[in-house]
């Protein structure tokens, strides 16, 4: 639990996010207000096209673009996020806040050898550390985050690594200058269900070493009952639900998280019939609907298009 | 690599076997190509063109004729029909002059195609992007024998800055070799500039979507490195396979319209000469002899992408 007294360390308020296309504009994030506290785990539960990622881009500043519209403030220790110069943002971008991306296969390029990618994150927010010892410490994470004989295998390329591997390399990339908040975009999606765990508990533990918040980004409740201390709950670009893993998993407030809750199965319950699961579509964000904005009252109908 | 540089020659011998055939027969197939009567002249008996064609083996079947100008041709004792030329010793001479032309020209439209390649993409959609694509579209359409009536009227009849063509050995004079090949360069790559650049454009824009890419920016890097260490590198795998080929299949007397208006006794306008007289043997040695390059420098492009790209093994 978090102090709300204190100050937050990253505060984001009113925060929205939309989109130019040809098709018109997407408000892929409308009005989302969050507190992290230090060294806190928040999970951002939704869908997929729910705005969670985009939150997380938007953060690392990596949605700026001539098309996007990003209003609202993100401030990460009184420095505002969302206003901050583009060179600014490049010295908080991997050295405050850093990310690890869904899929671990694409991720690394794959041309370069680990050694000179971890090399180049350290060395671009510690200029003074030479390639030897920056490639010690490279070694010294990639140790820490699971890699057996990492010595040996830091000259490796990217594609000698399992799927598994590189998001431990990716883990220990973005811890390399111990940001204070790590968003991790669902950093298990697309992995064995066997190292799922695995990585998880690496995150976490990392993050507890490094005093590093989390905001850990996910379609799987499981992993926001392992993992969180908070969870918010975002459906069509917008917070529906917001607070700790009891106030979500046992009171949830609204129909949406219900329909979330409601599509685990659980080995110790009765087989169902069918897998149970919330009829229809997410709603289209170029239209995006109008009648559940914050939904302050449980509706009892959700804006979902149908098939 | 042992296995990769077999492998490489046994397909380099299928392709040299299937070319020299394919064109033996074409000159087999056209009509008024019988070489007993050009090789007699053309006030020549029918009792010397029976002994010539007696003597030279044109009245055996055809796959012995092949046979025997396939000896010929790789003991090197191969002879123009009409000239009585030695050819290997014709193509010996005029290789210098095609190597001059191809590497200056390939240097110059691989540097000038990336270049403007890259600066079209960092733009793209801007103004520079849109005056570099009309660009590149003239210089892909413009043909190259227009091209070089029009540099040599210009530059060279009426203002004298450049001659009129011709050819100056390296070894003779540096200075009026480089000012004799400079007109037929740019001819030359002209076509290919534009070309590489489209390539080169589109590939930067593919690789800039990249995952990885996004990776690099996250980890708060300059754009500028972003930019070269992860979206140039990675886009220039297509365009070095291009040029391999494209370079290969220039020595091997592809620039025959360059070589032919800038009067460049190169190998390509001494296989344009040969295919006007319908002479076989040098033909099907010009042909042999730019498949080969392109087989193997097909070969070398793949043993540049093997070093470009370390996920792809020579072996494999």
């Amino acid at each position: 639990m978090t102090d709300r007294t204190a100050a937050p360390l990253l505060d984001v308020e009113h925060l929205r996010v939309s989109f130019r296309t040809e098709d018109g504009v997407v408000q892929a994030v409308d009005d989302v207000t969050f507190q992290l506290g230090e060294g806190e785990v928040l999970a951002v539960v939704g869908e997929s096209g729910s705005g969670k990622s985009v939150t997380g881009m938007t953060l690392m500043g990596l949605t700026r673009s001539p098309n996007a519209r990003i209003e609202g403030s993100a401030r990460l220790r009184g420095k505002d996020l969302l206003t901050a110069s583009d060179a600014e943002m490049r010295r908080i971008r991997g050295a405050e806040i850093a990310m690890i991306f869904q899929d671990p296969m694409t991720a690394l390029n794959p041309v370069q050898r680990i050694s000179t990618q971890m090399v180049e994150m350290i060395r671009a927010h510690h200029p003074d550390i030479d390639r030897t010892k920056a490639t010690m410490q490279a070694v010294e994470l990639m140790e820490r985050a699971g890699i057996p004989r990492a010595a040996e295998r830091v000259r490796s390329f990217p594609h000698e690594f399992s799927g598994g591997m590189r998001q431990r390399v990716m883990i220990a990339m973005a811890m390399s200058c111990s940001p204070a908040v790590l968003i991790a975009d669902e950093p298990t999606t697309a992995l064995d269900v066997t190292i799922q765990a695995q990585i998880l508990r690496e995150i976490k533990e990392l993050c507890q070493e490094f005093r590093t918040a989390v905001i850990m980004v996910t379609h799987d409740l499981g992993v926001v009952a392992d993992v969180a201390d908070r969870a918010l709950v975002m459906y069509a670009g917008r917070v529906v639900e917001q607070g700790t893993l009891d106030e979500v998993f046992y009171d949830a407030q609204h129909p949406y998280t219900w329909g979330l809750l409601g599509s685990i199965t659980r080995i110790d319950r009765p087989r169902p019939h069918r897998l149970p699961a919330i009829p229809g579509l997410p709603p289209s964000l170029l239209n995006a609907p109008q009648g559940c904005h914050s939904c302050p009252e449980p509706a009892t109908q959700l804006p979902r298009s149908r098939r | 690599m042992v296995r990769f540089a077999i492998r490489r020659l046994v397909s380099m011998i299928v392709v040299l076997a299937a070319i020299s055939v394919l064109t033996f027969l074409i000159f087999q197939a056209i009509p008024n190509g019988d070489p007993a009567q050009r090789l007699a002249g053309r006030t020549a008996t029918p009792e010397t063109v029976a002994a010539i064609r007696r003597t030279w083996g044109f009245d055996k079947p055809i796959y012995d004729q092949y046979a025997i100008t396939m000896k010929k041709v790789f003991t090197g004792k191969v002879v123009s029909y009409t000239q009585s030329l030695n050819v290997v010793d014709e193509i010996k001479r005029d290789l210098p002059v095609t190597f001059s032309l191809a590497i200056g020209a390939g240097i110059i439209w691989l540097v000038l195609g990336i270049v403007f390649g890259v600066l079209s993409a960092l733009h793209a959609g801007g103004g520079l992007d849109r005056g570099l694509t009309v660009l590149a579209l003239i210089g892909i359409s413009t043909p190259v024998f227009f091209l070089a009536a029009v540099l040599l009227y210009f530059l060279a009849f009426k203002t004298g800055v450049f001659p009129n063509g011709g050819y100056v050995s390296l070894t003779d004079d540096p200075v009026q070799w480089l000012y004799h090949m400079i007109l037929p360069w740019i001819a030359l790559s002209v076509l290919f500039i534009g070309f590489y650049s489209r390539v080169m454009r589109s590939s930067i824009l593919d690789t800039v979507n990249e995952d990885y890419v996004r990776t690099a920016r996250s980890k708060g890097i300059s754009e500028r490195r972003v930019m070269v260490r992860h979206v140039v590198r990675n886009s220039l795998i297509p365009v070095i396979s291009l040029w391999g080929l494209d370079f290969a299949a220039i020595i091997g007397g592809g620039a025959i319209l360059t070589e032919s208006a800038f009067n460049l006794p190169g190998v390509g306008n001494f296989a344009a000469q040969s295919i006007g007289r319908l002479d076989v043997p040098p033909v099907l040695v010009v042909v042999m002899f730019g498949a080969f390059f392109v087989v193997f420098f097909s070969a070398v492009v793949d043993v540049l992408y093997a070093l470009l790209d370390p996920r792809i093994r020579l072996s494999s």
